[in-house]
């Protein structure tokens, strides 16, 4: 499992950085989407995966004995996902208004603010 | 000490911008809302600042969770110091934006915003805890994402994609960071983390993180080679968001790299190196680009970055003077910086253009205000005793006793180079005949604005002017604060006991 999580993360950050190198505006913001995924299963992976053991005390005990599955990347990765949404859905919508005021999906062409005045 | 009130200044920001969206329709009471919010907001971290300085450090931990536990605020005198900054460049740029900002954007929410962005930063220099501070920069960078494409110029929107694509790449980069780091400490708070890092043997890995660090502030700060972005992009937004953007957003970056890499990562001789060339190109890039530029509001966008260069040298040199002497000049930085865009603002009602080709005569129109801006533009350069020269000089002593002298050499050529630059733009804007244009229809000049307006510009203006000739002139009462951050900074023992009780 472990393995198979980092040759995934290993691809979502390659493809994201990869995707972000390219001129279209719409491969930036995929790639930004993949990076984003790639850290939230980075976070998973390094709070260790245990299986079948619920960070819960039972009821005849009074603190975790075994080694149990650390709640607290999950609650990291629960904010990153909310916070990446939010920011996605802002860099979609801004990347649409760009398109529409630009014409032109290519970066290289969005030089106005280097012109001299 | 525990004591709750101490996020105070972030709450009370919140409270403000909440209360302003229920007056979404009236602008006026808008106005005044913020304007006086902010100066409840100064009279809070002014208040912070004395508890802070009379008592010591204060925490505060979130539902009573003890500190490696829950999520801890801190206020040693460092944060207290950026909090009572932010709150003065925030009402600043509050009554400035009276002044300047167009009706239109304030229809669109500008103000609560900004209220937004200024408790993201209170947040951000507040907090204890590593990935709280992530939350907060992801405050500050979507609330400066709506404000800098507020208007949706073609300008604005192309320089927010590059401001965007990068800021969301920096916070990847941060997050994948704080992985690493839970991974191998499994723990969040600053203070906590400060003990297991140095346990760690590992040290190689430590040094990946440490570098991951270094390029997701690097970013969000500016430096050499990752600041690409922010002459694309600051110029775009008009003149009050770009001083505020100006004066603080980069700085929240330098905080964090002055706190990640004195309380969690003490850096070896490789990282010290590393930040001291990257401490000498941002300078020597940063004075190069600016020296070339024709628009005002660009030369100051370069000289952010050379001014870093500074900041970030006093990390490189890694000693309490030099330290002091950074921290000296990030007090300076924000309050000048903040202070030149509204000048530049100021100009661009006045004249209608930031090209230096044709503005000019400035000073033969306008002698008192030319007067007035000359106070930020060479508290900048440096010219003793205004309030530039003094971190510079403790920055050099600090690179004395390491016996650093190329730092010296760069640090003497970027202050040589910001002369030139600002004496270009002096020869340029106040001296030379500028060229008679017709007027625009879109811009509203100055001289069509109604007094209140008038005076909504120049106070601010005027206020933070004298506020920079008292850094310089009261250098005394800013060297002893600054060198008491820079010892607490070296030293934690303080904020760790503070923190995690014994």
């Amino acid at each position: 499992m472990e393995i198979l999580l980092v040759v995934i993360i290993g691809l979502l950050y390659a493809a994201g950085i990869y995707l972000m190198l390219r001129r279209s505006l719409v491969k930036l913001i995929i790639g930004l989407i993949l990076l984003g995924n790639g850290a939230n299963l980075l976070i998973f992976l390094l709070g260790k995966i245990v299986k079948g053991n619920p960070p819960l005390i039972g009821e005849t005990e009074k603190m975790l004995t075994e080694i149990y599955a650390d709640p607290v990347p999950q609650a990291l990765i629960l904010t990153a996902i909310v916070i990446s949404f939010g920011l996605q859905a802002f860099a979609i919508i801004l990347i649409k208004r760009a398109y529409k005021v630009v014409k032109t999906d290519d970066l290289d062409e969005m030089n106005a603010t280097d012109e001299d005045l | 000490m525990s004591n709750p009130y101490i996020v105070l200044p972030v709450i009370f920001q919140l409270f403000i911008a909440v209360v302003l969206m229920f007056c979404w329709n009236r602008k006026n009471l808008q106005k005044l809302v913020s304007v006086i919010g902010s100066l409840l907001a100064l009279i809070i971290s002014i208040v912070l600042f004395v508890t802070v300085s009379q008592d010591g450090i204060q925490t505060m931990q979130a539902g009573n969770w003890e500190a490696p536990f829950g999520i801890t605020f801190v206020a040693d005198t460092f944060s207290a110091m950026l909090v009572l900054l932010t709150a003065i460049s925030g009402l600043a740029v509050s009554v400035y934006s009276v002044g300047s900002v167009r009706n239109a954007r304030i229809k669109f929410g500008y103000f609560p915003i900004l209220h937004f962005l200024l408790m993201g930063l209170c947040g951000a220099f507040l907090t204890g805890d590593i990935f709280n501070l992530y939350v907060w920069f992801e405050i500050v960078i979507i609330s400066s994402f709506v404000l800098i494409t507020l208007g949706g110029e073609k300008a604005q929107l192309e320089g927010a994609i590059k401001y965007v694509a990068m800021n969301l790449l920096a916070s990847v980069i941060f997050l994948t960071a704080i992985a690493v780091l839970y991974g191998l400490t499994g723990s969040l708070n600053m203070a906590d983390l400060s003990l297991l890092v140095a346990k760690i043997e590992n040290r190689g890995l430590v040094n990946v993180t440490a570098i991951l660090f270094l390029v997701g502030f690097g970013i969000k700060s500016a430096i050499f080679p990752l600041y690409f972005w922010l002459p694309a992009s600051y110029h775009t937004p008009p003149p009050a968001i770009s001083a505020i953007f100006g004066g603080l957003l980069t700085k929240v970056g330098v905080y964090a790299l002055l706190r990640v890499f004195t309380l969690i990562f003490i850096p070896d001789a490789f990282m010290t190196n590393l930040i001291t060339i990257m401490a000498i190109l941002t300078i020597l890039t940063g004075g190069i680009g600016a020296l070339v530029q024709n628009n005002i509001r660009k030369v100051f966008s370069y000289l952010i970055i050379c001014h870093i260069g500074f900041m970030l040298a006093g990390l490189g040199i890694y000693t309490t003077v030099a330290i002091a002497g950074a921290i000296f000049y990030l007090i300076h930085d924000i309050i000048v910086k903040t202070n030149l865009f509204m000048m530049s603002g100021l100009i661009f009602k006045i004249k209608g253009t930031y090209s230096m080709r044709i503005l000019g005569g400035f000073y033969k129109e306008h002698p008192k205000f030319s007067l007035l801006m000359a106070i930020p533009l060479f508290s900048l350069v440096g010219i003793p005793p205004l309030s530039g020269f003094w971190g510079k000089l403790l920055l050099i002593q600090g690179a004395m006793t390491t016996a650093n002298y190329i730092l010296i050499i760069f640090i003497i050529l970027g202050s040589f180079l910001t002369l030139i630059i600002i004496a270009k733009l002096w020869a340029e804007v106040f001296w030379k005949d500028g060229l008679t244009q017709p007027r625009k229809k879109y811009i509203r000049y100055f001289d069509e604005l109604k007094p209140l307006k008038k005076r909504a510009m120049i106070y601010p203006i005027v206020c933070l002017s004298i506020i920079s000739l008292f850094i310089g002139l009261g250098a005394e009462w800013v060297f002893q604060i600054s060198g008491q951050i820079a010892e607490n900074l070296i030293h934690p023992e303080e904020y760790l006991k503070a923190v995690l009780g014994n």
